[in-house]
């Protein structure tokens, strides 16, 4: 196994291993604000129509999202095991985790997607084309967001699995490991971000 | 001797570069051609202005100009302008580092700008935007000129900011020189910090506007615009909660050179560092918390009245650093180069754009000014006395470094001079119409508004002569120009230890930081 090059702007791997993380954890705030919009548009328009959005939320099916969060949550915990594994060397089990983190990602997406159909198949479309009666006539407003909301976030988990499978490349090539385990410590911080945007979505948009 | 700029041939060796110096300069000329354009689009503003009825273009061209003017100055020039330029090239230099901490993202946050600069160049081929550089709703949701395209390009150039921002932050972070601490840090690092904060915080807020505003236009999805349940006050809030910040990130990294102007050509350490640069990160705290002043006419008066009140802690650490650069300059041995003209310049055009804020910041006399000219006056002065003046400051100061070339100071001060008497007929006539009822956007106005204007007009024009005039003598400098010290001004942070221009790897052994940045004192007893 041949030690990789430092680049020459780094004096040491420590250095370059510091600015990684805090580079990464400036990303993470620019995601969080970046949410966070959503996040207040959601708030106002449930203030302005606390009733509306009270119906709108019994109409998606909260065993789906409820489902969807475990997956996620024990995604997670195996993001977290692959890079236990990798900085102990064990090109294997991180591998295995990996693929497990990938696989309840894609799940994941499967029931949001069938999710979705069954909204459309009741006319709940996003904007203009809405198409459903109900005893509120801003009905829309909460699906125009619903899917704007978990469809961003559903394009972050999209862009997670990539990074995990470039990532799992990058394992078995042995140019991620026990040595040099950043790239993977920074996409498991990205993917623990995906994460938690999730759950807070679920109760606010599934239980409330 | 090879230097970063012989150091490899041909136009993909730049194109693909990773070196930050490299990347810089392509920035460099990037910006300069947004600011031709945007330049072009304001001439063509002032031009139809200079007569009350129609002169050369119909009111919707008329619309679409200015628009042009707003939106390009402010994403593709101002805002990247001092930080992805000067910053790119110097910041890591000043550290004392060979790079930034991640070059692939840095030349990735270049073909990011181009790609967005490409999106907003597409737009006027589509028709252009007649929106306001504001796009607000319901009219950017209901006019049938191409908002998607140029909104499309703001949101990807966002992307860059946001880039450069992630790396200077890591930069600032880890790449410092061994015994450079955090106050031994020059005052322009200082400002790029507190920039950087302001680009990862903000930014992310405008994209998300964006997005929801594109996916308002295409599919009614119900959020900005009234007639489908939409609140447009909401877009206002979302996009002043940016577009506030971004004024700072506009100005502080001029705040950063014009520190640096005034200890270099008053050759004395700088007065009140530890203030300077806390007050870069009290302006970049603050400036989250007066978004609301810009939409006095529509929120509730409580609001107005606490937004009125925290807009004028702004001023405090403003007005520090002024008064900080001021007695620096008392008892320098003060020489009168070209980049000290600008400090000046900056120091006059800054102070008044910054009374002028308080005037708008004050809620009862807002409401008599609001959307005139007034404020079209104040933010030029802030932004092009400001802004502009310390990057042209700062690209005369670090110019010799940059390319190794010195350029013609005579012509140098011919060029301020003309852009200043230029800027202040432009500008300082526009408080008076303003104050006097000249509301902002206008395509028409009545006849007693035309000397004012006409006034405008021409000081517009003299301006173009001053940019002309810098055009060439910069260009003579690049071809034929003498040749660069190491260190022309005696100035003392570390860039000015490497070549003119520097080598690839501008320092062979990592400097040692052992004083303040700025210490003259000790260094004329050497």
């Amino acid at each position: 196994m041949s030690k990789r090059a430092l680049p020459h702007y780094f004096a040491s791997e420590a250095q370059e291993f510091n600015a990684c993380k805090v580079g990464m954890w400036a990303f993470i705030a620019q995601e969080v604000l970046f949410f966070s919009g959503l996040f207040v548009a959601y708030a106002v328009y449930r203030f302005y129509n606390p009733e509306m959005f009270h119906y709108a939320s019994s109409l998606l099916d909260w065993k789906l999202g409820f489902i969807n969060t475990i997956f996620l949550i024990i995604s997670s915990f195996t993001m977290v095991m692959g890079v236990y594994h990798t900085q102990h060397g064990n090109r294997k089990k991180t591998l295995i985790n990996l693929g497990a983190t990938v696989a309840l990602a894609t799940c994941f997406l499967v029931i949001k997607s069938f999710e979705y159909q069954a909204k459309f198949a009741h006319g709940y479309y996003p904007g203009m084309y809405f198409n459903a009666e109900g005893p509120f006539d801003t009905l829309h407003i909460f699906f125009g967001l619903y899917f704007t909301i978990t469809g961003l976030h559903a394009l972050h988990v999209l862009i997670g699995i990539g990074l995990i499978v470039w990532i799992m490349a990058r394992v078995a090539k042995n140019t991620v490991n026990s040595d040099y385990f950043t790239p993977i410590e920074m996409v498991g911080l990205y993917w623990h971000l995906v994460d938690i945007v999730w759950i807070f979505l679920f109760p606010l948009l599934y239980l409330l | 001797m090879k230097n970063y700029i012989t150091e490899k041939k041909g136009l993909l060796s730049w194109l693909f570069t990773k070196d930050h110096k490299r990347i810089g300069i392509m920035y460099l000329f990037s910006v300069f051609g947004a600011f031709a354009v945007g330049g072009f689009a304001a001439l063509l503003v002032r031009l139809e202005l200079f007569t009350p009825d129609q002169l050369i273009l119909t009111a919707k061209q008329y619309n679409q100009s200015f628009t042009l003017h707003g939106a390009i100055m402010v994403f593709l020039f101002i805002i990247p302008s001092i930080p992805a330029t000067l910053g790119n090239f110097i910041l890591p230099l000043q550290l004392g580092a060979n790079d930034v901490a991640f070059p692939k993202l840095n030349l990735a946050s270049f073909h990011v700008y181009i790609l967005g600069a490409l999106v907003c160049i597409l737009s006027i081929f589509m028709g252009g935007i007649d929106t306001g550089w504001t796009f607000y709703t319901p009219y950017s949701t209901t006019t049938d000129t191409a908002v998607v395209t140029m909104v499309v390009g703001a949101f990807i150039l966002g992307f860059s900011s946001i880039l450069t921002g992630v790396n200077f932050i890591a930069t600032i972070h880890y790449l410092r020189a061994p015994g450079m601490t955090w106050f031994r840090m020059p005052l322009f690092a200082w400002s790029l910090y507190a920039t950087s904060i302001i680009q990862i915080l903000a930014t992310p807020v405008l994209a998300i506007t964006l997005v929801l505003l594109i996916l308002e236009r295409m599919w009614g999805i119900g959020i900005f615009d009234p007639a489908i349940g939409g609140d447009p006050v909401l877009f206002q809030h979302f996009f002043w909660f940016y577009s506030h910040p971004a004024v700072y990130i506009m100005i502080l990294p001029a705040m950063g050179v014009i520190s640096e102007l005034v200890t270099t050509f008053s050759r004395k350490n700088i007065f009140g560092y530890k203030a300077i640069a806390m007050s870069s990160i009290a302006i970049a705290v603050i400036s989250f918390l007066v978004w609301g002043h810009h939409m006095y006419t529509s929120e509730s008066e409580l609001a107005a009245t606490l937004f009125s009140i925290l807009t004028f802690l702004v001023a405090i650490p403003s007005g520090v650093k002024i008064f900080n650069w001021i007695a620096t300059l008392y008892k320098g041995s003060i020489s009168f180069e070209t980049p000290f003209l600008y400090f000046l310049g900056f120091l006059f055009l800054f102070v008044i754009g910054g009374f002028t804020g308080i005037f708008l910041g004050t809620l009862s006399t807002n409401i008599h000014l609001h959307d005139t000219y007034f404020v079209v006056a104040h933010f030029h002065y802030v932004m092009f006395g400001g802004t502009l003046y310390a990057f042209l400051g700062g690209l005369h100061y670090w110019w010799p470094k940059m390319f190794g070339k010195m350029y013609s100071e005579y012509l140098a001060k011919w060029a301020f001079w003309l852009i200043f008497i230029g800027f202040n007929m432009t500008f300082f006539v526009q408080f008076i119409m303003g104050s006097k009822g000249m509301p902002r956007r206008y395509y028409n106005y009545v006849d007693e508004f035309a000397i004012y204007h006409q006034i405008s007009t021409v000081g517009s024009w003299i301006i173009a002569i001053g940019f002309i005039v810098m055009l060439i003598y910069l260009v003579k400098s690049l071809r034929s120009g003498k040749k660069a010290d190491k260190n022309p001004w005696g100035a003392l942070t570390l860039e000015w230890l490497t070549d003119s221009p520097p080598q690839y790897h501008a320092f062979s052994k990592t400097p040692v930081v052992t004083s303040p940045p700025y210490d003259y004192k000790a260094s004329s007893h050497e």
